[in-house]
């Protein structure tokens, strides 16, 4: 079924196009539904459709070798996602999954090609958007010493701890990494990883200490 | 009453993606804007913290050393 020009329009690839032309490529894009959970693409699998999130959200994540799923990058709706394979022709670089019920339009890979070569301002849409993408790797791959950012968040925790008197502190994952200068989501596997090594145990709403030597040991504080 | 995920009205745009990815019903979208609901199911995944696009629902933790618990 083609789309509605109305959903491309807010899609960066076809930024600035007339509505005859998003009609025309209209032709090429499906629409997809999928439910809470619905894996839409598996790391290593030959990269076929390029998707935008219309609605709802979509996670990109990896999985470990000790099957621990790591989420990478929230898709909300107006973003695309599995770019770089499709566009190079390569294998899915990650699995992503939805994270409620979603909606999708897709377009595949040699449908693309043509909507490229038809349109040159798809062309220079799509060298922005990867543009926007390197710049985001880049400011990952300086975060990327996941130990380092692992004791800095050890850090926080060993400074926000109540002593128990009066009010315990309290703190979102957001406002630990805005203080860390990380990604929310390397926070939150920081602290499954201290978790994992004992040093704290996650309860709902309460992070507690439970081993302040080996927090201490992280965190680099002798 | 237990504690739920912390909603700011000014923040809150209504788009609804914190609904979408609660697993629990813990959230509903009521007159445009997301409301907590008190649920036993709520176990603090705090997804929707990490969805939102405007920073108007969080998940605050309390950090404690187990001494101090009684």
């Amino acid at each position: 079924m083609t789309v509605q020009v109305e959903s491309l329009k807010s899609v960066p690839y076809f930024s600035g196009l007339s509505e005859s032309v998003l009609s025309s490529i209209g032709k090429h894009v499906f629409e997809k539904k999928v439910e809470r959970g619905e894996i839409l693409i598996l790391e290593g699998e030959p990269a076929e459709v390029l998707y935008f999130v219309v609605a709802g959200v979509v996670k990109v994540f990896k999985t470990s070798a000790d099957g621990k799923e790591q989420i990478f990058h929230i898709i909300r709706p107006g973003e695309s996602f599995n770019d770089v394979p499709v566009l190079s022709g390569g294998v899915n670089l990650v699995s992503a999954g939805a994270m409620g019920a979603v909606v999708l339009n897709g377009i595949k890979k040699k449908d693309l090609e043509n909507v490229i070569k038809e349109y040159p301002q798809v062309s220079l849409n799509i060298i922005q958007v990867l543009s926007r993408r390197v710049q985001e790797l880049v400011a990952l791959v300086e975060d990327f010493s996941f130990r380092h950012v692992t004791g800095r968040v050890a850090k926080i925790l060993l400074e926000y701890a109540g002593d128990g008197t009066g009010e315990r502190p309290r703190l979102t994952q957001q406002e630990m990494a805005a203080m860390i200068g990380t990604a929310r989501e390397m926070v939150g596997r920081s602290l499954k990883s201290l978790e994992g090594e004992g040093a704290i145990r996650m309860e709902r709403n309460r992070i507690i200490i439970t081993n302040q030597k080996a927090l201490r040991e992280i965190a680099g504080i002798i | 009453m237990r504690e739920m995920p912390l909603i700011d009205r000014d923040k809150c745009q209504g788009c609804g993606l914190c609904v979408s990815v609660c697993a629990c019903g813990a959230l509903v979208l009521v007159d445009n804007a997301v409301k907590a609901v008190d649920v036993d199911e709520c176990r603090w995944c705090t997804l929707c913290e990490l969805v939102c696009p405007n920073g108007a629902i969080s998940c605050p933790f309390e950090i404690i050393i187990e001494d101090d618990r009684a």
